[in-house]
C-alpha cells in the first residue's frame, strides 16, 4: 500500500518544510459539503503573526451531526476550531482569511458582533475551566449576561435543565451553592458543558474535551455528546482515534494546516483514501 | 596585625586549605576506580577542609574581639592608684573613658596626670600584645585544624554530609536573624511602653480624647500637665490613610486593569516601569511636594469657594500619600490579575461575555482576594508613612474628621516627641514608645490579615 517514493514522515523541522512544499495545492479528498449545513467554511487561511497555520480549508458542518477533527499535534485542528466562534480574536497577531458562515451569514462580516456569535457557537475547552463561583452561578452566568430569563424561577429552570442535559444534575443538586472548582475533573468538564448549553447554542465546539479526564469520566462525556447531537451540531477535536470513531458521524483529517481528507467516520477508519490519512490512523506517526 | 589583615589572611588560608583538601582527596582515591571510589566529590573534601580551617579561627576571632576591651580595661584599672580604684562606679567609668581617649588620641576631660598617662601606656601595650597574640593563636589554630582534617581525608569520609550540615546551620542562623531582630525591637518598645503605662494608666492612653504631651519637667516649671489620649492621634492617622486609599485604590486598580487587560505589550513594557518609578521617589521629596505645592494649591482653591482650609490640611498630606501608594496597589493588582488563568477569560468569552463583562464579573472577582491583600499591605504602608506627614500634616492633635483641617498622625507625634534633647524618664518621651507599640500592633494585624487573604486566594484554582 505504501508508496515508497514518499519519505516516512519524521518530526523534524527540515522535513516539515519539505512536506509543506509537497502538500502545496493539496485538494481535500472526500465530500466537504453537507446537506443543510449549519456552518460552511470556504477557503479559510489563518496566520499567526504572518506565519500561515491553516491552508485553504473548506468544510461544511451539518445540523445534528458530530464531526470529529483528528490529526497529529500542531496540524491546526484546534486553530480551525477556534475560528468557528472567533475565539482566535483574543490572540494577538492572529489573522483569518476566507469565509465562514453560520446559517448563511458570514461570521467575519462587518455586521456581525462576536458577542451574540459566541452565544450561538459555544465552546468547551481542553482543560475544565469552571469559574471560581458556585455551581449554580457557573451555569446561570451565560443566561444572565444574555438576558435570557425574566425572573429567578426561569433561571432556576434553565440551570436545572442544562445540568440534567449534561448528566450532572443528580450529582450536584444538593450542593448548588458550593464552588464549581470543588468538583472532580470529569464533573467540572460536564459543568462546563452545562454552562455552554445553558445559553442554547446551535453549534458546540469541543477542543479535546476528554484529554484531561480518566476513562470513566471520558465515557460519560462521550455518552453525553451522543445525546446532545439530537439538538446541536458538535465539532470535536480529539487526539484519540477511538473516541473519534465512537462519537462522530463524520471525521476530518488535518495535516500541517491542510484538510487532507473528510468523510463518514466508518469509511475514514476502515478505507481511508489518502495515504497520509492511512499512515495516521494505522499509527505510522502522530 | 590589624583585624582586617588577619581576616584577609584567614580567607587566603581557607582557600589554600580548599585546594589542599581537594588534592588530598584525589591522592587517596583508589587508583583504579578514580574519584568514583570517594564517598563525596573531591570539592566537598576541599570545602570541608576550608570550613574547618576558617570557622574555628573566625569564632575565636569574634569572641576575642568581644571580650578584649573588657579584659584590658579590668587589667588597667587593677593597676591604677588606690584612690582612683575606690571611686564610685560612675566616676570610675569617666576615668576609664579618659584613659581610652588618651590611647586613641582624642580630647581628654581635665588635665593629664602621670598616673593616667602611665595607665594609657599600659593599655596601649596590652592592646598590642593582645592583637599579636590573637593573630598567632588564630592563624596557628587555622593551620593545625586544616592539617588535621587533611590527614583524616580518606575515601570513606562522608565529607558532603558534613559540609551540608554546616551550610544548613549557617542558613538557619541567617533566617533567624530577622526573627530575633523583630523580637528584639518588640521587646525594647514593649519595655519602654510598660514604663509609660506605669505612669499613665493604659485606659487613659487608649480611650483619652485629648493629646497634649507637653508637661512640666521640674516641679516649679510652668507647663501643661500633659494629656495622653491616643484617640485624636490615631484618628488623624486613620483620616490621612483613608484619604490616601481613596486616591490610591481606584487609580491603582484601574491602571492595573488597563495594563493587564487592555494595553498592548509595547505600552505595558513602557508604562509599568514608569509607574514603578513612583515607588522609587524618596518620601522626603513627596514631602516637599505636599507641603510646598499641593497644600497651598488646596488652600487657594478652597479660598475661591469660600472654604476655610488650614495650610497644613489632612487633604494635602493624604492626596500626596495616595499618589505615593498608587504603584503598590497597581503593581500588586497587576500581578494577581495576570495570575488569573487565561482559561477563565476564554470560558467567559466563549459564553458570549463581552470584554468588560469578562473583566468585571470573572477576572476581577477571581483576583479580588489578591487585590484585597495588596490593598491591605498598602494601608499598612500608609499608616506607617512618616516623612510626608511630618512635612505636610500639622502638629495639632485635633479631634476632627474634616479633611480641610490640620490633624496630626502617630508617626509625626513619635518624631516630635523624640527629636532633640530628651530625658528618657518623663511620660512625654515614653509616650512615643507607647504610640509606636500600638502602631506596630495595628500594622501587624493588617499584615496578618493581608497574608491570610493572599494565602486563601492561592487555593482558589488548585
Amino acid at each position: 500500500m505504501i508508496d515508497s517514493q514518499i519519505p516516512v514522515i519524521q518530526d523534524k523541522e527540515h522535513d516539515k518544510e519539505k512536506e509543506l512544499e509537497m502538500l502545496k495545492g493539496l485538494k481535500t479528498v472526500g465530500e466537504i459539503t453537507a446537506p443543510n449545513p449549519r456552518m460552511t467554511c470556504r477557503n479559510v487561511n489563518v496566520y499567526y503573526s504572518g506565519v500561515q497555520a491553516i491552508f485553504g480549508v473548506s468544510l461544511d458542518i451539518a445540523g445534528n451531526e458530530v464531526i470529529a477533527m483528528i490529526g497529529p499535534s500542531g496540524c491546526g485542528k484546534s486553530t480551525f476550531l477556534r475560528c468557528l466562534n472567533r475565539m482566535n480574536d483574543t490572540i494577538e497577531g492572529c489573522r483569518v482569511e476566507g469565509e465562514i458562515t453560520l446559517d448563511s451569514e458570514n461570521i467575519y462580516g462587518s455586521k456581525i458582533d462576536v458577542v451574540p456569535l459566541r452565544a450561538q457557537v459555544g465552546i468547551v475547552f481542553q482543560k475544565p475551566n469552571p469559574f471560581p463561583k458556585s455551581i449554580y452561578e457557573n451555569v446561570a452566568y451565560g443566561p444572565k449576561i444574555h438576558g435570557l430569563t425574566q425572573n429567578k424561577a426561569e433561571l432556576d429552570e434553565i440551570v436545572e435543565r442544562s445540568l440534567i442535559k449534561a448528566g450532572l444534575w443528580g450529582e450536584v443538586k444538593d450542593r448548588m451553592d458550593k464552588p464549581g472548582t470543588g468538583l472532580s475533573g470529569g464533573q467540572q468538564q460536564r459543568l462546563c458543558i452545562a454552562r455552554t448549553i445553558a445559553v442554547s447554542p446551535e453549534v458546540i465546539l469541543m477542543d479535546e474535551p476528554c484529554s484531561a479526564l480518566d476513562p470513566i469520566a471520558t465515557a460519560k462525556i462521550e455518552d453525553l455528546i451522543d445525546e446532545l447531537r439530537e439538538q446541536y451540531s458538535i465539532v470535536i477535536v480529539t487526539h484519540s482515534m477511538q473516541q473519534a470513531s465512537r462519537v462522530s458521524q463524520r471525521t476530518a483529517y488535518f495535516h500541517l494546516g491542510y484538510l487532507v481528507e473528510v468523510g463518514p467516520t466508518p469509511q475514514i477508519f476502515t478505507k481511508p483514501r489518502h495515504r497520509l490519512t492511512e499512515d495516521y490512523i494505522t499509527g505510522r506517526f502522530g | 596585625m590589624t583585624p582586617l589583615t588577619l581576616l584577609i589572611t584567614l580567607l587566603v588560608l581557607s582557600s589554600a586549605a580548599f585546594y589542599l583538601g581537594r588534592r588530598r582527596a584525589f591522592a587517596v582515591a583508589d587508583p583504579q576506580k578514580g574519584i568514583q571510589s570517594l564517598h563525596s566529590r573531591p570539592s566537598y573534601y576541599g570545602l570541608l577542609t576550608a570550613l574547618w580551617c576558617g570557622l574555628p579561627s573566625l569564632l575565636l576571632f569574634g569572641v576575642w574581639l568581644t571580650f578584649e576591651n573588657t579584659i584590658i580595661t579590668n587589667l588597667v584599672v587593677a593597676d591604677l592608684p588606690e584612690q582612683v580604684r575606690t571611686l564610685s562606679p560612675d566616676r570610675l567609668s569617666l576615668v576609664v573613658n579618659d584613659i581610652q581617649n588618651l590611647v586613641s588620641g582624642n580630647i581628654v576631660s581635665g588635665e593629664i596626670n602621670p598616673s593616667m598617662q602611665a595607665a594609657a601606656d599600659r593599655y596601649r601595650n596590652i592592646q598590642a600584645t593582645s592583637s599579636a597574640a590573637l593573630a598567632v593563636v588564630a592563624l596557628s589554630l587555622a593551620i593545625v585544624v586544616a592539617l588535621a582534617v587533611r590527614r583524616r581525608i580518606r575515601p570513606t569520609l562522608r565529607a558532603r554530609n558534613q559540609v551540608e550540615l554546616v551550610i544548613k546551620i549557617i542558613l538557619v542562623l541567617c533566617s533567624t536573624i530577622a526573627i530575633f531582630t523583630t523580637i528584639g525591637i518588640v521587646l525594647s518598645v514593649l519595655y519602654e511602653a510598660i514604663r509609660f503605662f506605669q505612669i499613665i494608666p493604659i485606659t487613659d492612653f487608649l480611650f483619652g480624647l485629648e493629646w497634649s504631651p507637653q508637661m512640666a519637667i521640674r516641679a516649679d516649671q510652668v507647663g501643661s500637665s500633659g494629656a495622653f489620649g491616643a484617640i485624636p492621634v490615631f484618628l488623624g492617622t486613620a483620616l490621612i490613610s483613608a484619604i490616601a486609599m481613596v486616591v490610591a485604590v481606584p487609580i491603582g486598580l484601574m491602571s492595573a486593569i488597563y495594563l493587564s487587560e487592555y494595553a498592548n505589550k509595547k505600552f505595558r513594557a513602557v508604562a509599568k516601569p514608569l509607574m514603578e518609578i513612583l515607588a522609587g521617589i524618596p518620601t522626603v521629596v513627596y514631602g516637599f511636594f505636599a507641603a510646598l505645592t499641593v497644600a497651598p494649591f488646596i488652600r487657594n482653591t478652597g479660598g475661591v469657594f469660600g472654604l476655610d482650609v488650614s495650610s497644613e490640611s489632612a487633604l494635602a498630606a493624604g492626596l500626596v500619600m495616595g499618589i505615593m501608594i498608587i504603584p503598590f496597589v497597581s503593581s500588586l493588582s497587576d500581578d494577581v490579575i495576570n495570575a488569573v488563568p487565561q482559561a477563565l477569560r476564554d470560558g467567559a468569552l466563549g459564553l458570549g461575555a463581552t470584554h468588560s463583562e469578562t473583566i468585571t464579573q470573572i477576572v476581577v472577582p477571581a483576583a479580588l482576594p489578591g487585590i484585597v491583600g495588596g490593598v491591605l499591605l498598602a494601608v499598612s504602608r500608609a499608616i506607617g508613612e512618616t516623612m510626608i506627614v511630618v512635612m505636610a500634616a500639622g502638629l495639632a492633635a485635633n479631634l476632627t474628621a474634616n479633611p480641610l483641617q490640620a490633624v496630626t498622625t502617630v508617626t509625626v507625634q513619635i518624631v516630635t516627641l523624640l527629636v532633640g534633647d530628651q530625658e528618657f524618664d518623663s511620660p512625654k518621651t515614653l509616650a512615643a514608645f507607647a504610640l509606636g507599640l500600638l502602631l506596630f500592633i495595628v500594622t501587624l494585624i493588617l499584615n496578618v490579615i493581608a497574608l491570610y487573604v493572599v494565602r486563601k486566594y492561592r487555593e482558589q484554582y488548585e
